[in-house]
């Protein structure tokens, strides 16, 4: 038999509160001329925003409250990311809970405890598991730490390390002895390696990162099993946060839509009169809904503690639905906006950069789709 | 209670699975749209009737009238067994699904005692009179006429798809009394004989080629006024709460399954035992990309029946899951049986009756009776019209 699928999906008061609270500061501070004005500065957000974020508590609801956290998990996380990929919001948010993810499931003790209070308190985490020939297997890592004693040598390079010149520390994977491997690199560490790299989504900004000879301690690094399980964790938090900010993008690429062909006339008529427009404006409509629904439902399964092959179901579905419907949504503003749609200051763009930038982040539809025909067609094997 | 739903479940399953009927030399249809032979109609009026007689139809439904007296769950507990079991469908779904709440919430005792009890058991069959020759989908544009004659009402106009109608001993109807009248308003609900003097019927033939609908004449057809439903004039409001027990929101129908509904699982399985290029198709990467953008979208809507319960994931758009629902339904299952067809290698072009057509030309008539859900009950872009003006608040055409 096959994996089964759940349909179960919770979302608590607390959650509520929270998705409400946050959709009202994104609409307030992220309006597109706000989002336009970022794309000047170096770091693409504002450390007062930030900061805002850190006193309502957002940089710690999945830091466990022995850490300083407030311990609710990523499916608290994903009230925040939905509507800041609505208003294009970009901060170091994903990037700081995808470190924080990786840190819960392999970082030492002393790495947690030296790391987590911080990030919960504002400190900027990343990760760098990517490199040039743009694999998503996340062990198909050639970049390389050496140990020899105390002292760890790194060679290679990482790839698209999302806000890598703001970030205090940040995960990078390596392979030791064959094996995949993470080390824990602080800002200290990677000043004076980073290149800044020129992506679709102008909101965001990336980096390459190159380790050759750095030296670092050999306790930074993380290794066996706690690497693997800090990799896995990384790679779910990512399909769920992008899964989130794309379903947030859906949703305000068709506000932005609606809002135009309420406004604009052509031979006599408003143009969301035709029933070509309107039509395709109800098919994102209808893969709005889906999206929507699986990523919450995919929330549901992380916070319920589902790993393995659950987990993996749910998140991938996920990812493709929102991936594939954020693609098609941003393609179909831009066209329906008509000859405005071909310039830059239609926002329809912003959209349509932005689902091109989180379709192929950790894996595009149909690389989640080969992984899930596996999940869900073939037999399970008789040890699993 | 719940050891009590238990062993329930047990004896049902034991008792279905014991009196299935026998696979009959035809092809089933898959809804009571689709019944379009007397072979067909016979075989499962009589499976309706054994399971009435068994106690499995109607359970919710008050003893005095010939129902089972007894909380809604084990009448769930039937209808889920029922599907799981893949087991034939019962046709009289007009009476157990529409007709039979209505008259149980707003029917004088008289018509409780006389109607319940044979729609149950599938002795009286019951059809549907709403959509019209000249008007499709546009109920309120309903122009057939009943005047009021003493005792009686004079029906005069036609309507179309009538599902069972060459069976039917009864009609819930639409008609406008009041000829002044526009859309809504003087519109009336009846229960009307259909072997009333001045009532005809002839079969429409489908795409499929099979018969399953009628048209529906009154000729100064004169049925009895006790059969009004409501007042004159409340037809709408009538026709509105039963269109409710159809969408199961208000609840109260006898249960039973009404469908044979071939879903993606039934895909993945065709998949397994078919041959494409000389391997299991299961086995070809385009297939099972396929095969799982189907499962991802099958999940998706089922999510959606999920968040559609939890009010703070639907405030922007109260309604938009409910009023997207028929037209995301409906797509995905004609898409998904139109590709299950392209799953049967060089087989697929075979037809109903070949005997080398797999399963005996099953696919090939789903995906064009799929049609039925896309087109009746609002086409699709009607469906995409009503999602683009009352979901995304879009200007009027």
């Amino acid at each position: 038999m096959p994996h089964t699928l759940s349909n179960t999906i919770r979302f608590s008061d607390e959650q509520a509160m929270l998705l409400e609270a946050a959709t009202s500061f994104c609409r307030e501070q992220s309006p597109s001329s706000a989002v336009r004005a970022r794309f000047a500065s170096d770091t693409g957000f504002d450390r007062a925003h930030w900061q805002a974020m850190v006193d309502m508590g957002w940089l710690g609801m999945a830091v466990p409250e022995a850490y300083g956290g407030s311990g609710l998990g990523l499916g608290a996380c994903v009230a925040v990311a939905e509507p800041l990929g609505r208003h294009l919001f970009h901060t170091p948010f994903v990037a700081t809970q995808l470190a924080i993810q990786g840190l819960l499931a392999g970082g030492s003790a002393a790495q947690q405890a030296q790391w987590l209070p911080k990030l919960a308190a504002g400190a900027i985490g990343s990760v760098a598991v990517f490199e040039a020939d743009g694999n998503w297997d996340l062990h198909a890592i050639t970049s390389w730490a050496h140990v020899a004693g105390a002292t760890a040598t790194l060679n290679g390079a990482k790839t698209l390390v999302p806000d890598a010149a703001v970030a205090d520390m940040l995960l990078a994977s390596m392979q030791v002895d064959g094996a995949p491997a993470l080390v824990l690199l602080t800002q200290a560490d990677i000043a004076g390696r980073l290149q800044q790299e020129t992506v679709i989504d102008e909101t965001r900004r990336s980096f390459s990162l190159r380790l050759d000879g750095l030296q670092l301690p050999a306790a930074s690094l993380i290794t066996g099993a706690a690497a693997t399980q800090a990799l896995a964790a990384i790679r779910q938090a990512a399909w769920l946060l992008a899964a989130a900010e794309a379903s947030g993008g859906i949703a305000g690429v068709l506000a932005v839509l609606v809002d135009y062909l309420n406004t604009r006339n052509a031979f006599g008529r408003k143009i969301g009169s035709y029933q070509a427009l309107k039509h395709g404006s109800a098919e994102i409509l209808c893969n709005l809904e889906r999206a929507r629904s699986q990523m919450f439902h995919a929330a549901t399964v992380l916070d319920d503690g589902a790993t393995g092959a659950a987990a993996e179901l749910a998140l991938r579905m996920a990812k493709a639905d929102a991936g594939d419907a954020f693609v098609q949504a941003g393609d179909r503003a831009v066209q329906f906006h008509g000859g405005f749609g071909f310039t830059w200051d239609c926002d329809a763009q912003l959209y349509l950069r932005r689902a091109l930038w989180l379709q192929p982040w950790f894996g595009d539809a149909a690389h989640h789709r080969r992984h899930l025909a596996g999940l869900l067609l073939d037999a399970v094997p008789a040890a699993a | 209670m719940t050891t009590d739903l238990d062993s329930f479940r047990q004896q049902v399953a034991t008792w279905l699975n014991d009196n299935r009927p026998p696979t009959p030399d035809f092809l089933l249809p898959e809804s009571f749209m689709e019944v379009g032979t007397d072979a067909q109609f016979q075989y499962l009026r009589a499976w309706q009737h054994k399971l009435y007689s068994a106690g499995y139809l109607g359970m919710a439904w008050p003893e005095a009238y010939g129902g089972g007296g007894r909380p809604q769950a084990y009448q769930d507990i039937v209808n889920a067994e029922m599907a799981r079991q893949k087991l034939p469908f019962v046709p009289n779904t007009i009476g157990l699904n529409w007709a039979g709440p209505l008259i149980l919430a707003i029917g004088t005792e008289a018509q409780k005692q006389r109607y319940i009890r044979g729609m149950l058991s599938c002795d009286d069959v019951w059809c549907q009179g709403f959509s019209e020759p000249d008007n499709g989908s546009d109920l309120a544009a309903c122009a057939t006429k009943a005047v009021r004659d003493g005792d009686h009402y004079i029906l005069n106009g036609a309507k179309i798809w009538t599902s069972l109608g060459s069976y039917a001993k009864y009609m819930i109807l639409l008609a406008r009394t009041d000829p002044a009248s526009q859309r809504h308003r003087g519109l009336s609900f009846f229960l009307i004989p259909m072997d009333a003097p001045g009532i005809t019927t002839q079969p429409i033939r489908k795409l499929t080629g099979e018969y399953g609908f009628t048209q529906t004449f009154f000729d100064n057809a004169r049925v009895p006024a006790d059969g009004l439903m409501g007042r004159e004039g409340e037809g709408w409001a009538v026709a509105m709460k039963t269109l409710t027990f159809e969408r199961g929101a208000a609840g109260g129908q006898a249960g039973g399954l009404a469908r044979m509904q071939l879903g993606v699982d039934d895909v993945v399985e065709l998949a397994r035992r078919s041959r494409r290029d000389g391997r299991p198709a299961i086995e070809d990467p385009l297939v099972r990309d396929q095969l799982v953008r189907f499962l991802t979208e099958a999940q998706g809507d089922r999510l959606c029946q999920s968040r559609a319960l939890i009010p703070a994931l639907n405030s922007e758009r109260p309604d938009a899951l409910a009023l997207s629902l028929k037209l995301r339904w409906t797509e995905h299952s004609r898409r998904l049986l139109q590709f299950a067809i392209s799953l049967q290698g060089g087989n697929a072009g075979r037809w109903v009756g070949d005997a080398g057509a797999v399963d005996g030309g099953l696919w090939p008539r789903s995906y064009f009776n799929a049609f039925a859900a896309t087109i009746g009950g609002g086409p699709s872009q009607i469906q995409a019209n009503i999602v683009g003006e009352r979901v995304l608040g879009l200007p009027k055409d």
